[in-house]
């Protein structure tokens, strides 16, 4: 194990994946200087033909991305950033995602759809937005949104093999979050939750950059004693919901957190198959933490109170078992 | 520009194969439109009577290993890049033996292994696949090209300019092919579009030429030039070929329309230039087919329209129990 950066854990993974496999290319925005350093350095290994600009021009980029995965080779269609998605959204929702389904799986469709996601840094509305859930709702693109280096490296070399299309969205401004990245090839089944930490009194499911702050409000909440089982889907497209189940099923309560708007969000869809599938082991309503319906604001205060944070994913948590902030269970 | 039989070489058998290949799509459409009217297929279908000439006129030159993207109205492309009739028909028909195996119907014909990667019921958006897969056949480096069809409607998204620039600056083998058959849909053409569609080419610096899409001599020399140059990796062409929709946009649209939006001598003035007609005269003409000849095509075209009817009617529906997780995340 080695501790790496989010970012470089991504650099590797395309890095590796480019060097084993002739048929991977990466093309998209700035993509040869890298705005995020993820795609830094591949040009010059890899080669200019592998590696290429495209112009701000994403209607026709994420249709090239269908073509060329199509005709054989394994995509990787860097967007830069999530709210980009929507002005070439047409191939991602009408071709990328429905092409093998409506052709009977005549070809594998091996894409990566790459962006950061999420607010935090006054990006302002229309830089911040968490698209997976729109994104869930399409029925056949793969959805990865991974919290930690090693797993951003290990379910990245599971999309790009992927035979089908895979959002890969990194959470915005966590580039250079560090953590333990085990070494060789690292890979990640899409599809597999991990769960952060064991506790029996409360499961709380927490999406992306979620992760660490509901790590912190378990840390907190381990002070008073309550035991928090956080688990980390890695994936919500496919969602390890047997994972997610089991969890409640022991505890008998679940929190979400979700830095989607809360409205059709990741969480809303969690608590929906949980309240389906595990109603008679609820000791509690299901709680969602998420943004409120509104677009994320640019000054640093209005956007901190619309996020979740420590604060809001512990008091979701105490209210749940009925405590208040000072109490023990 | 029409071109006289006088200056083309085609052997007698390659102008019955192009004879053939228009008939073909011909009858099978026609066969199409009266199952839609009889209400023998579930969906709506779009109809390519009329354009023929622009398909084969390009697809007669292609092999399995190029690309084509095509259009909701894609039966045309697809029978003339090798398509199978029975698969179609059986697709239209939404039965389990279809090659979509009922999955994409009439607006989504597709077929991998030809190179066809497919109808789209989207308008404009084979023009950003076709970029992609173009990309696809540079890197391969082994001669293929990719041709998006596409409307005069088309021609109105966005994309076009975008695949334009990506793919002059890169040097695609990519051509893109607006068939200009007078109607958007319901709108006639010169009411939604501005200029001419072919000088759209003109500010990316892509080679750009006009065609009449109604004579399949013409197109295919056309075709040639463009296939050429995108094979010597020489950059893309943008062509409009010059034709016209006989039928409606979707077949039934009388029954829902309030009114017309073109006039039945509009109609009439373009089925007297119909292709199809005008190139047997010229094969008659220039001596390289008798009546005989062009009887025994219809005859064998005629079998083909009922053996691919009698397949997909005797082919079983897709089971429901299998919907929504087959070719899901397969």
């Amino acid at each position: 194990m080695a501790k790496k950066r989010m970012i470089q854990a991504i650099n590797e993974a395309l890095d590796g994946e480019m060097a084993k496999d002739p048929k991977v290319v990466v093309f998209g925005e700035d993509v040869e200087i890298s705005l995020f350093g993820d795609t830094r350095g591949l040009k010059d290994k890899h080669g200019a033909h592998r590696v290429r600009n495209m112009p701000i021009s994403e209607t026709v980029m994420s249709g090239m991305a269908v073509g060329a995965a199509a005709a054989g080779y394994k995509v990787v269609c860097h967007m830069m950033f999530g709210n980009f998605m929507y002005t070439g959204f047409d191939s991602i929702a009408n071709q990328a995602s429905k092409l093998r389904y409506m052709t009977a799986g005549q070809i594998a469709l091996p894409i990566v759809y790459m962006g950061v996601f999420g607010g935090g840094r006054s990006a302002a509305a229309q830089h911040s937005d968490a698209m997976h859930p729109m994104i869930m709702n399409l029925g056949g693109i793969k959805v990865a949104l991974p919290a930690t280096p090693a797993d951003a490296m290990g379910l990245l070399r599971s999309a790009i093999h992927d035979p089908n299309p895979v959002m890969f969205l990194q959470a915005a401004g966590r580039g250079g979050e560090q953590g333990e990245v085990p070494e060789g090839d690292h890979v990640i089944e899409l599809g597999k939750a991990s769960t952060v930490q064991e506790g029996d009194d409360v499961t709380v499911v927490a999406i992306g950059a979620m992760v660490r702050p509901a790590m912190r409000a378990a840390q907190e909440l381990a002070k008073s004693g309550v035991g928090v089982e956080l688990i980390d889907p890695r994936t919500v497209v496919p969602l390890d919901s047997a994972m997610i189940l089991e969890s409640v099923r022991k505890t008998g309560r679940l929190v979400v957190v979700d830095e989607a708007r809360d409205m059709c969000s990741a969480a809303s869809h969690i608590a929906a198959i949980c309240a389906d599938q595990c109603f008679d082991a609820l000791k509690a309503p299901i709680r969602r933490v998420t943004v409120p319906d509104v677009a994320l604001p640019y000054s640093p205060p209005l956007e901190k109170a619309l996020l979740p944070n420590v604060a809001s994913i512990s008091e979701a948590v105490r209210r749940l078992l009925g405590i208040a902030a000072a109490e023990g269970v | 520009m029409s071109v006289a039989p006088s200056d083309v070489n085609f052997s007698d058998e390659q102008m019955l194969g192009f004879y053939r290949d228009m008939l073909r799509i011909r009858r099978i459409e026609e066969r199409i439109g009266d199952d839609a009217k009889a209400g023998n297929i579930p969906g709506a279908v779009h109809l390519y009577i009329g354009q023929e000439a622009v398909g084969v006129g390009f697809c007669s030159q292609l092999t399995d290993d190029d690309w084509i993207a095509s259009t909701h109205r894609g039966h045309g492309h697809y029978l003339a890049k090798g398509g199978d009739s029975k698969l179609l028909m059986a697709e239209i028909y939404g039965r389990e033996t279809g090659m979509c195996k009922g999955h994409g119907g009439s607006m989504h014909v597709a077929d991998f292994s030809k190179g066809i990667i497919g109808a789209n019921g989207i308008v404009g958006a084979g023009i950003s696949i076709i970029t992609g897969a173009a990309w696809a056949a540079q890197m391969d480096g082994k001669g293929a090209v990719g041709i998006a069809f596409f409307g005069d409607g088309a021609a109105n998204q966005g994309v076009l300019c975008e695949a334009l620039n990506v793919a002059v600056l890169w040097k695609l083998p990519v051509i893109f092919v607006c068939e200009n058959n007078g109607f958007s849909e319901f709108s006639p053409s010169s009411t939604v579009t501005a200029g001419n569609i072919v000088d759209r080419a003109k500010p990316y610096g892509a080679a750009h030429e006009t065609v009449d899409g109604n004579d399949l001599i013409a197109v295919h020399q056309c075709a040639a030039r463009a296939i050429k140059q995108a094979r010597a990796g020489n950059g893309p062409s943008l062509i409009e070929a010059r034709t016209y929709r006989q039928r409606g946009h979707v077949e039934a649209e009388a029954s829902f329309l309030g009114s017309k939006y073109r006039s039945d001598e509009e109609v009439a003035e373009w089925i007297a230039r119909d292709p199809i007609p005008a190139f047997a005269k010229r094969v008659m003409d220039a001596g390289q087919a008798s009546q005989a000849d062009l009887d025994r095509i219809e005859a064998e075209i005629a079998a083909e329209v009922t053996e691919a009817v009698q397949f997909a009617e005797g082919s079983p529906y897709p089971d429901p129990a299998m919907q929504g997780t087959n070719y899901m995340f397969a």
